[in-house]
């Protein structure tokens, strides 16, 4: 049997296009997975849509797509991603109607279910320790990390592009494998094993040599011009990771680990929504020149729960910087942070922090305050900037900022609360 | 010596929670920094609370992953860093030195 070839082309909302096309063009994938989710970015993708109905979907979404849709429609790759955000159908709306324009009849499904704001009311948060309902209208989204069901259910339904909100990041790699390879979601060692795959993938260049690089210890050969990573996988859940010839970057037993433990807890309880994960077994080994195979993950049952995000307003972020050289630098700089702590006692600046940053005789001054409102954050930017003409000596190259902060809590709902389904050709389909 | 050294690491983060693999470059000397890089000391060196720190160990991967709570003074989203993410964390772990008595084993 051929293996399953999926692909990451994106592993933040920031991430480089240029290498995702390359996977699209030349990788002759079955997925091409999208992965643009940060903790916070929904909840940005939510104040967007609050000003504009039709926003609050990926920004890069129509980029993402023009620059690989050739290269998926001639290998029949399927694409899956989470730049749905905060408005998955303003989204996949957008994606009709690029391929539209393009000519192309393919399938686009929306999956939903995400979107918990209506119904975590009575729930406490695990930072705060207060309910949800207690945030009033300082809150801006909250969102559960769902599994791999309505994912599967669309590509079931014969989706070519499946546009999500959140989900768990590894099941947007776990579902086509589920799919494909018609796994029951009870065979948790196969879940488990899928979950590696996923979590391995799902941020790009981080396995192929990106976030790495220690020069002199750790090279990375041709950062400039790093693939993407995509996984071969075989229908036992295992698979080597590798990456395109020619292109940047390198895959060892070394990249995977450290790749592995990102954003892991207790390896042996790597919990999921669908399965919890198992990588405390976890080998590498190198298989050719940036072939690395995979195995020893398995998996457990879920919990039952679903971990939700949830996004609130938590005051104004005040910032001012200002630079000062040459002899006596760090003296006037640090006269510079004591005139700001004398004159910054505004009761609605809830925490400071004030920096020094550089050497003795090149030093910027930062001053970062959270404050209860948006005046008091401005004041901050302003006391650094007065410095220029009522501060020491020579004093340059202020900048301020402020923007309002959206803080991230977290907490648990029960899975059998949240009602998934996935919407494609005008048919919604419930899945659970 | 440094445990730059002998070992490599990344940093990860999930709220207000940091962790950090510690990954020895050769399997031989996995014991050593087994005994002398425990959660108090990597506490010790990033200047957290003992108890906030939490060791879990992979022997057939050489490595360890430290996961540190409250690392993240709020959060991502909440702190005044700079580095808000605590990315920087692994590097200035690495900068820690190893004890001498660990030397003698090599």
């Amino acid at each position: 049997m051929t293996p399953f070839r999926i692909g990451c082309g994106a592993g933040f909302q920031g991430d480089r296009i240029e290498p995702a096309a390359d996977l699209a063009n030349r990788g002759e994938l079955d997925v091409l997975v999208f992965e643009c989710l940060a903790e916070r970015t929904i909840a940005l993708a939510q104040q967007a849509r609050m000003k504009d109905p039709e926003a609050g979907y990926d920004p890069l979404l129509e980029r993402r797509l023009r620059a690989t849709l050739p290269g998926c429609v001639r290998h029949g790759t399927r694409i899956i991603t989470n730049m749905g955000a905060a408005n998955p159908w303003a989204g996949a709306a957008k994606a009709r109607a690029i391929l539209a324009e393009l000519g192309l009849s393919l399938k686009v499904a929306v999956v939903t279910g995400d979107d918990v704001s209506g119904s975590i009311a009575g729930y406490s948060l695990d930072e705060t320790g207060e309910t949800a309902q207690a945030l009033g209208s300082r809150l801006v989204s909250a969102n559960a990390y769902i599994g791999v069901s309505g994912i599967v259910e669309a590509l079931a339904q014969g989706a070519d592009i499946v546009i999500c909100g959140r989900v768990s990041d590894p099941a947007l790699f776990l579902a086509p494998l589920v799919h494909h390879f018609g796994w029951a979601l009870n065979d948790y060692e196969k879940l488990g094993r899928g979950t590696l795959i996923g979590h391995l993938l799902e941020c790009s260049a981080q396995i192929t040599g990106g976030y790495f690089a220690d020069p002199g210890v750790k090279d990375v050969p041709n950062l400039a011009h790093i693939g993407f990573p995509l996984a071969e996988v075989t229908a036992d859940g295992n698979a080597i990771i590798t990456k395109l010839d020619d292109t940047g970057g390198m895959i060892t037993p070394a990249t995977c680990t450290e790749q592995l433990l990102y954003e892991i807890h207790d390896p042996a309880r790597y919990i999921q929504p669908d399965v919890v994960a198992d990588f405390s077994g976890v080998t590498f080994t190198s298989v050719g020149p940036d072939r690395v195979a995979i195995g020893g993950a398995t998996g457990h049952p879920p919990t039952g729960q679903l971990k939700v995000s949830v996004a609130y307003r938590d005051g104004w972020l005040g910032e001012g910087q200002i630079s000062y050289a040459g002899v006596n630098a760090r003296q006037r700089a640090e006269l510079a942070r004591s005139i700001l702590d004398q004159r910054l006692t505004d009761p609605k600046i809830d925490e400071r922090l004030g920096q020094l940053i550089g050497s003795d005789d090149d030093m910027r001054l930062r001053y970062a305050a959270r404050c209860a409102d948006a005046v008091t954050a401005q004041m901050i930017g302003e006391e650094v900037e007065s410095l220029y003409l009522c501060g020491p000596a020579a004093g340059g190259g202020v900048t301020k900022s402020v923007r309002e902060i959206v803080a991230i809590a977290s907490t648990l709902i029960p899975s059998d609360e949240v009602s998934i389904s996935a919407e494609i050709q005008g048919e919604t389909h419930e899945v659970a | 010596m440094k445990l730059h050294d002998l070992a490599h690491g990344r940093t990860g983060d999930k709220g207000d929670t940091s962790n950090i693999s510690v990954i020895a470059y050769h399997a031989e000397d996995f014991d050593r920094l087994l005994k002398d890089v425990t959660a108090e000391r990597v506490a010790a060196h990033l200047d957290q609370p003992t108890g906030a720190v939490t060791r879990y160990v992979l022997p057939q991967l050489c490595a360890m992953n430290f996961v540190i709570k409250g690392a993240l003074k709020g959060g991502v989203t909440r702190s005044l860093s700079l580095d808000a993410h605590g990315k920087c964390l692994s590097s200035v772990l690495l900068a820690m030195p190893l004890t001498d008595s660990d030397v003698k084993s090599v």
